[in-house]
């Protein structure tokens, strides 16, 4: 079966239409059935079966629900859940089984949600296509000889291939907002700080941000709610009230200041990807929208200074996986490379450990920062990065001084082929230059499917708001989701 | 500025890499193709400008001094690689 959206789920459970256990059969067996899809690296269909037959028991016999009660949400393998495999998509962390929840975790189990597969990602979210996965690449659902996106890009394929009505992602330089693009679902990046990222294995700890994919505003706004809030446990999220962003969110904004950054409109930029955004332009023109041009000048080096900012912070986090207490272990660390045996055993066996356990593009990542950061140079690269992240957050705030939110392409291309970028690095850098920006501002950033190319291929129309202004955005995306029906269309994909 | 090959093997051993002669080769390239983008950056003026760590200020959160909970120790040992009892187990430190 194709499943509906969470929202009218939810409607169908109350009537007694439906039930969490037909719901979670009908995915099962549509799992199964798309499996070259590559969407899944662990799911257990006992323990999902489980869980939704105690959530259709708990409606049944009256008892309070949560607001998201029998509802499948699939969950990236880059979050923490008690006692199941969490292994990051990466070689590293094969057998690791966290002994807590992620809170976000938590709160989908106090949300009544049943956690459906931990879902492929780039390894410990380093990517922009899911190649960089020890469990091979995902699929596009719209065309499988195409990337889904990354790094979420197994979460994004999850709810655009009708495999789970909503999904977790996380978003360091745009996994969440890319990958929703070229997949045409929904997708949110929320405010550095909305969201806990405790249980989130931290990749860049200033930039890393959980958030939700889902097909429409509805779903997306209502998986809001059950995300957002402080957490004790992440002395990085922030105390500040959370507006009820469903109940809000078919009121329109009081103000519709819409900014078009010309930066975001240069060189690179598909014509399709560009055709469809311009006419994005015009459907809130027509809906009384004030357009105006403004400038975020920093942002052209945005993808510079995060390749200094992103591998610096990933170079120290990624240091707990030398296979001492958890993670890959090398059997074999003796000497092997010239100098190697004046080297002590166990500083041996976490390099040799560390080789073995990471992918390429890990590697190359946790070097680049060590590099950044060595003595001599983390002034010349480091500082500088952040000297010029504040010129980026600089270039925000003068641009929300004067409208409400910026618009602008997600992706600058549709989902490329399979393998086009793997061999340049910078490339593949590159998809995220629209997106990469937010991160380092700590703004929130929200894609909504806007077109489709030609040949099939979803198009993602991105909105940036000030820091905590995620009901903003949302009620403005939603202007124009009401005027449109991109986010209706699925992808023809067969069983 | 360019990285040689000597650079990098020194960047590995600091990030605890074991990198075969192969390897050291192909990142070598890619960590200069990498560093000329990055490169970019140096041609910003950004004198008197303060870093920015964060996108949203972050200070520092203090709790009640209170002991709360923590892991019990069969979980905290749970997914190490290799035990000896109540330890994690590893090679000599000391020869």
């Amino acid at each position: 079966m194709n499943s509906p959206t969470a929202t009218s789920l939810l409607t169908s459970m109350k009537k007694g239409e439906t039930t969490s256990e037909e719901v979670v059969k009908g995915l099962l067996d549509r799992a199964e059935r798309l499996k070259r899809l590559n969407v899944f690296v662990h799911l257990d269909p006992d323990r999902v079966l489980s869980a939704a037959r105690d959530a259709d028991a708990r409606r049944k016999a009256g008892e309070p629900l949560g607001p998201l009660a029998g509802v499948p949400v699939a969950i990236k393998d880059v979050l923490c859940v008690q006692g199941e495999p969490t292994t990051c998509g990466s070689r590293m962390l094969r057998n690791f089984r966290p002994p807590y929840d992620a809170t976000v975790i938590a709160r989908l189990r106090d949300a009544g949600a049943i956690l459906f597969g931990k879902t492929n990602m780039d390894e410990f979210a380093m990517g922009s296509s899911t190649e960089n996965s020890a469990y091979g690449p995902t699929l596009n659902p719209w065309d499988e000889s195409r990337i889904p996106g990354g790094s979420s890009g197994g979460s994004a394929a999850a709810v655009a291939a009708d495999l789970a009505p909503l999904s977790l992602g996380s978003d360091t330089g745009g996994s969440i907002r890319q990958p929703a693009a070229v997949c045409g679902i929904v997708g949110l990046k929320p405010t550095y700080g909305r969201v806990s990222r405790y249980g989130l294995i931290a990749f860049a700890s200033s930039l890393d941000q959980i958030g939700p994919f889902a097909h429409d505003l509805a779903d997306t706004a209502l998986l809001m709610n059950v995300l957002s809030g402080r957490d004790p446990k992440d002395s990085t999220s922030v105390d500040s009230p959370v507006p009820d962003y469903a109940a809000t969110l078919d009121t329109p904004p009081e103000s519709l200041r819409i900014g078009i950054a010309r930066e975001f409109f240069g060189e690179g930029l598909d014509p399709e990807v560009e055709a469809s955004v311009r006419e994005a332009i015009r459907v809130y023109e027509r809906a009384g929208a004030t357009i105006k041009d403004v400038s975020l000048p920093t942002s052209k080096v945005g993808v510079a200074a995060y390749y200094i900012v992103a591998p610096a912070e990933c170079s120290s986090n990624l240091a707990r996986y030398d296979g001492t207490i958890y993670g890959h272990r090398a059997e074999d660390f003796s000497p092997k490379y010239p100098g190697e045996e004046d080297i002590a055993p166990l500083v041996r066996m976490m390099m040799v450990s560390r080789a073995e356990g990471f992918g390429p593009e890990v590697k190359r990542r946790i070097m680049l920062g060590t590099f950044a950061l060595s003595a001599g140079y983390a002034d010349q690269f480091y500082n500088k990065a952040l000297k010029v992240r504040r010129l980026i957050r600089n270039d925000f705030d003068a641009a929300f001084k004067d409208v409400d939110v910026i618009l602008g392409p997600t992706s600058p291309t549709p989902a490329f082929r399979l393998g086009e970028r793997t061999d340049d690095p910078l490339a593949m850098y590159l998809s995220d230059i629209y997106t990469i920006t937010a991160n380092l501002a700590g703004i929130p950033g929200l894609s909504v499917p806007c077109g489709l190319t030609k040949s099939g291929l979803p198009i993602g129309l991105q909105l940036l708001a000030p820091a905590f202004a995620e009901e903003k955005l949302l009620r403005t995306a939603r202007v124009f989701e009401r005027a449109t029906d991109w986010h209706l269309r699925r992808p023809g994909i067969g069983s | 500025m360019s990285l040689t090959i000597e650079d990098v093997a020194k960047v590995a051993i600091l990030a605890r890499l074991r990198v075969s002669p192969d390897e050291l080769q192909m990142f070598t390239g890619q960590l200069n193709s990498i560093m000329d983008y990055v490169n970019q950056l140096q041609e910003l003026e950004t004198e008197g400008v303060e870093p920015l760590a964060h996108g949203v200020e972050v200070r520092n959160v203090f709790r009640d001094d209170v002991r709360g909970e923590a892991l019990p120790r069969e979980a905290a040992l749970s997914n190490a690689p290799k035990r000896n009892q109540d330890s994690f187990l590893v090679p000599a430190v000391l020869e």
